[in-house]
């Protein structure tokens, strides 16, 4: 024990002067070694380092272990753990309520892939504005160990059990249905997954984030490729992110012949730093190119492979008004006693 | 299959010369997609600009074009609008089904024909008044295409002629009917006219009835209750909408979108004060209601039973997470195709214990127009201040057919929007617990997702939590919540609408009915009473849970008559769960379940055949 006591060192502040501490939640209840946790910090790190109130995010999820999750973080934000596979519903409502909240959507592989695919096309179609992050397992954890949707073709469960049905491929899915961010990153690889969060955060659309996480107790076994060694293994990076946000006088610079700009809806810049190949970003078919050949090659390819910045999102075709249409007061919401007058005039 | 029934024992067959005023029905048999619903609503538009009481129902198929449909006016001067079980008058348009329209009718029964169906043949003890339809149509609609349509229009003005409606009247309601469309409007009305002249030139008057002007429908209004309970949403304050087409509440979202666009756009910006969407499936529609409910908005969807079985896991968690939201169930008969386009009151049971794990939902029974008007505007108020999901029932009867009604009154009260807490509430309180009793009567305070306050938020979750909204297992905190959610269906029981009571005094029966159900039961009191000499009192539920009101109205009777629309005896179950032991016993039941709605002979019947 230390004799003499130290001043406090000064606490490390965000852009709006909160504390880190302001963007965690309650304690984690999953497994040790689980990469939802993983995935959990870098939602933390992201909604910090771009300085979002707290207040204004609406966590949703469905069910599982994936869906839990909310809990563990930005625990002063409002949060709705809905029914198994339907929290686009539920994040649709809010958004119609409330235009004005951050929505993050928390669902898995099971969750989406699966009992919710249904909710989970239609969400991608509509472009709502959404962080809509799967925690991809390739297996139902809460009941034991259970092969998903997403579980690749041969695949070997903990049992001996192999996966004779091909995965759904749901950033395929998203780019063909018409999200405008679509991503994969894995819960192992920080820097990448902090980029793509800080991105989403800054697009206004629909964001679909899979993010392979792997089930220490179910899913991280020789033979299972959702493991920890079999991504570290056949992990192929698309392209190298570098995320510049809005509120930071960085003067962007870069080859434009080996690094792609993107512009965000709030300003900020996903500057997208080609590998090997020639990638743009832009061109849903390439996207859905460099997605069919990895699988091909048995490759986990990760990176932004879709962003589409133009596409006016679902509420944007609503066209409702720029305040909440939840506390609207009494007189925008309820007609004169003329326009009642008038209506009855007529059904006479 | 027909829709008309021989009436047994019925003596009404006394011939022409005794003139019948203003007490007929009028059973029009067409094929579907025939332009009939709208030469149907001419008739009956005019009926009531003529001051008659009336009523009008469509007995549809499930199906766009070709397959049999019949429209029954009923024009009272005593102001019964149930739907009559015996036809007055029958104008037979459909060759598949005229055959057996016409076997079914009692003796003397007026009916106007296609000629080439050639019906006299069938019968020699019924007044006939054939009609050479394609004849008249054609120097009026030169367009071949378009006389399918116009065809309709001629028994219109047969009709007028024969029980002697103004022609003048007919016009009016055409030319309503037909809006802005004034070619169509013409062409129309001089099919109508072609009518008028035949059977002026051609028909001899032989039958009874006639019909001539009163004064009963002055000020009063032509609504179909879907639409009337899309006005009762807009003028509610609805925010946000989602829907999934069903038949038949289809037509409440497409009401109220019409609606909402003409007066619910912000004048400044042109922008809209609203958002309808329309869901993949009635479970996102109930997600997404529940969502905006839980955000604050006032949210609504429109269904059917078959919609409401898809909501039930999510409606069990908008029970448990408490969050209000405003669903309609416009019922129909059964599950799958069943008969999508024929009435029921099936859903009651099923729709009050909605999901699983003990839950309970207020139900509210609007039996007119007007009712699904005020109740849709009651509904939200009582959504948000018990913070539930809460439905409004009503039915295919009641939302698709066009019912007379008073004008609908401008709501008096301002809107309820519940205990929520805003920022600065949260500011003086220091914070607050989500799901903690504090008034007693087992609602608690919310936040909205969106207030800018450090102690706003909560997780909105299942039954298992405590009162901070914190998951917990412990025994005593999931039961102390599930006692708590008791105390708020105890609040509920006091915040519904109650019965409505007419008493009889002294009468050893009573009569207890809810919805569409009414309309048959008032004229049944009636028959009970003049026929019968037997007084009985009447209660008409309007909510579940049941109030105070309805178990007196079982105390004071010997033996009180559940009448419904229904196989099983629904409500009255319902009743029986609710009630004492000893009243339970008390409890006798009605059950009307062939599709079409009441009426009130058959209730009439049940009744006097059960007292023996």
């Amino acid at each position: 024990m230390a004799t003499t006591t130290l001043p406090p060192s000064p606490q490390k502040v965000n852009r709006i002067g909160l504390e880190v501490g302001a963007y965690k939640g309650n304690k984690t209840t999953l497994c040790a070694g689980c990469g939802h946790n993983a995935i959990t910090e870098r939602i933390i790190e992201a909604f910090y380092e771009m300085g979002v109130e707290p207040w204004r995010v609406a966590k949703l999820s469905g069910i599982g272990c994936s869906s839990k999750s909310p809990a563990y973080f930005l625990r002063s934000a409002h949060g709705f753990n809905a029914v198994h596979g339907r929290m686009p519903s539920v994040a649709t409502g809010a958004m119609l309520a409330n235009q004005t909240l951050i929505p993050i959507g928390v669902s898995g592989d099971g969750d989406t892939a699966s009992i919710g695919i249904g909710q989970f096309v239609h969400l991608m179609r509509r472009n709502l504005p959404i962080i809509y992050i799967i925690e991809d397992n390739g297996c139902y954890g809460l009941t034991k160990g259970q092969f998903s949707a997403t579980a690749d073709l041969g695949s070997m469960l903990k049992n001996g059990v192999v996966n004779d049905l091909p995965a759904i491929d749901t950033c395929a899915l998203a780019v063909l249905l018409g999200a405008t961010y679509v991503a994969r990153s894995f819960s192992g690889d920080k820097k990448q997954l902090l980029t793509l969060l800080q991105g989403a955060i800054a697009h206004r659309g629909t964001v679909m984030l899979d993010v392979i996480s792997p089930c220490v107790t179910f899913n991280d076994h020789e033979g299972s490729t959702k493991s920890y060694a079999y991504v570290k293994e056949n992990e192929e990076v698309l392209e190298d992110v570098t995320f510049v946000p809005f509120f930071e006088d960085i003067s962007v610079d870069y080859d434009p012949g080996t690094t792609t700009d993107i512009v965000l809806h709030d300003g900020s810049h996903m500057l997208l730093k080609k590998l090997e190949q020639t990638y743009d970003p832009t061109n849903k078919v390439e996207a859905l190119r460099v997605l069919t050949e990895a699988h091909q090659k048995n490759e986990v390819l990760t990176g932004l492979f879709y962003v589409d910045t133009t596409r006016k999102n679902f509420l944007e075709l609503l066209n409702t008004v720029d305040e909440p249409l939840a506390t609207l007061p009494l007189e925008r919401v309820r007609p004169s006693q003329a326009a009642l007058d008038e209506v009855m005039e007529e059904l006479r | 299959m027909a829709t008309t029934h021989v009436a047994v024992g019925n003596s009404e067959t006394s011939g022409p010369q005794q003139t019948v005023v203003n007490d007929l029905s009028i059973q029009v048999a067409t094929v579907n997609g025939s332009g009939s619903q709208s030469s149907n609503l001419v008739l009956l538009r005019a009926v009531f600009q003529m001051g008659i009481p009336v009523s009008g129902k469509n007995l549809f198929p499930s199906n766009i074009a070709g397959l049999p449909t019949w429209f029954t006016i009923r024009a009272s001067k005593d102001g019964w609008i149930a739907r009559r079980k015996e036809v007055d008058f029958l104008v037979a348009m459909n060759p598949e089904t005229a055959e057996e329209d016409v076997r079914g009718l009692h003796s003397g029964t007026p009916v106007v024909y296609d000629e080439k169906l050639d019906l006299k043949r069938l019968r020699d003890d019924l007044i006939f008044y054939p009609v050479p339809f394609d004849k008249l149509v054609a120097p009026v609609c030169p367009d071949a295409k378009l006389r399918k349509l116009v065809r309709n229009m001629i028994y219109v003005g047969v009709v007028a002629r024969l029980l002697n409606i103004d022609m003048q009247e007919i016009e009016k309601a055409l030319r309503k009917q037909f809006k802005k469309k004034v070619k169509a409007a013409d062409l129309n009305f001089n099919a109508v006219k072609a009518g008028f002249d035949y059977a002026e030139n051609r028909l001899e008057k032989a039958d009874r009835f006639r019909l001539e002007r009163m004064d009963s429908t002055a000020g009063k209004i032509l609504i179909e209750g879907n639409a009337a309970a899309a006005l009762g949403c807009m003028f509610a304050g609805v925010t946000v909408v989602t829907w999934y087409p069903i038949t038949p509440s289809s037509s409440l979202c497409e009401t109220l979108i019409t609606y909402m666009r003409r007066y619910r756009m912000d004048p400044v910006t042109k922008k809209a004060t609203f958002a309808i969407v329309q869901a993949e499936d009635e479970l996102a529609a109930i997600g997404m209601v529940l969502g905006a409910g839980w955000a604050g908005a006032r949210s609504m969807t429109s269904t059917a039973g078959p919609g409401i079985s898809l909501m039930a896991e999510f409606v069990g968690l908008g029970y448990y997470a408490e969050v209000p939201g405003v669903i309609f169930d416009i019922q129909r008969v059964g599950p799958s195709t069943g008969l999508p386009t024929r009435t029921a009151q099936g859903d009651i049971l099923s729709t009050a214990m909605l999901s699983h794990g003990d839950t309970q939902h207020p139900l509210l029974f609007p039996c007119s127009v007007e009712e699904c008007y005020t109740m849709a505007i009651e509904a939200f108020d009582l959504a948000e201040e018990l913070q539930t999901p809460v439905f409004v029932m009503s039915d295919l009867d009641l939302g698709m057919n066009t019912w007379m009604s008073d004008p609908f009154p401008y709501p008096e009260k301002p809107i309820n929007r519940g205990k929520v807490l805003g920022a600065d509430d949260l500011q003086r309180l220091g914070g607050f617990l989500r799901y903690k009793d504090v008034d007693g009567d087992g609602v608690g305070y919310r936040t909205l997702p969106g207030t800018p306050h450090p102690a706003a938020g909560y997780f909105a979750r299942g039954s298992g939590h405590d009162e901070r909204a914190i998951y917990s297992e412990k025994p005593d905190v999931y039961a102390n919540n599930m006692n708590r959610l008791a105390r708020k269906f105890e609040t509920a029981r006091k915040l519904v609408p109650g019965p409505v009571i007419e008493e009889s005094n002294g009468a050893e029966i009573g009569i207890l009915a809810y919805g569409t159900t009414h309309w048959a039961v008032i004229e049944t009191l009636d028959q009970l009473k003049k026929g019968e000499g037997i007084e009985a009192g009447y209660c008409r539920v309007r909510a579940y849970p049941f109030g105070d009101g309805v178990a007196d109205f079982v105390g004071r009777h010997q033996r009180v008559y559940v009448v419904e629309q229904n196989r099983d005896g629904q409500l009255c179950d319902l009743l029986r769960l609710t009630l004492d032991p000893e009243q339970a016993t008390k409890l006798r039941s009605v059950r009307h379940y062939d599709g079409l709605p009441v009426d009130a002979r058959s209730v009439t019947d049940a009744i006097i055949r059960q007292e023996g």
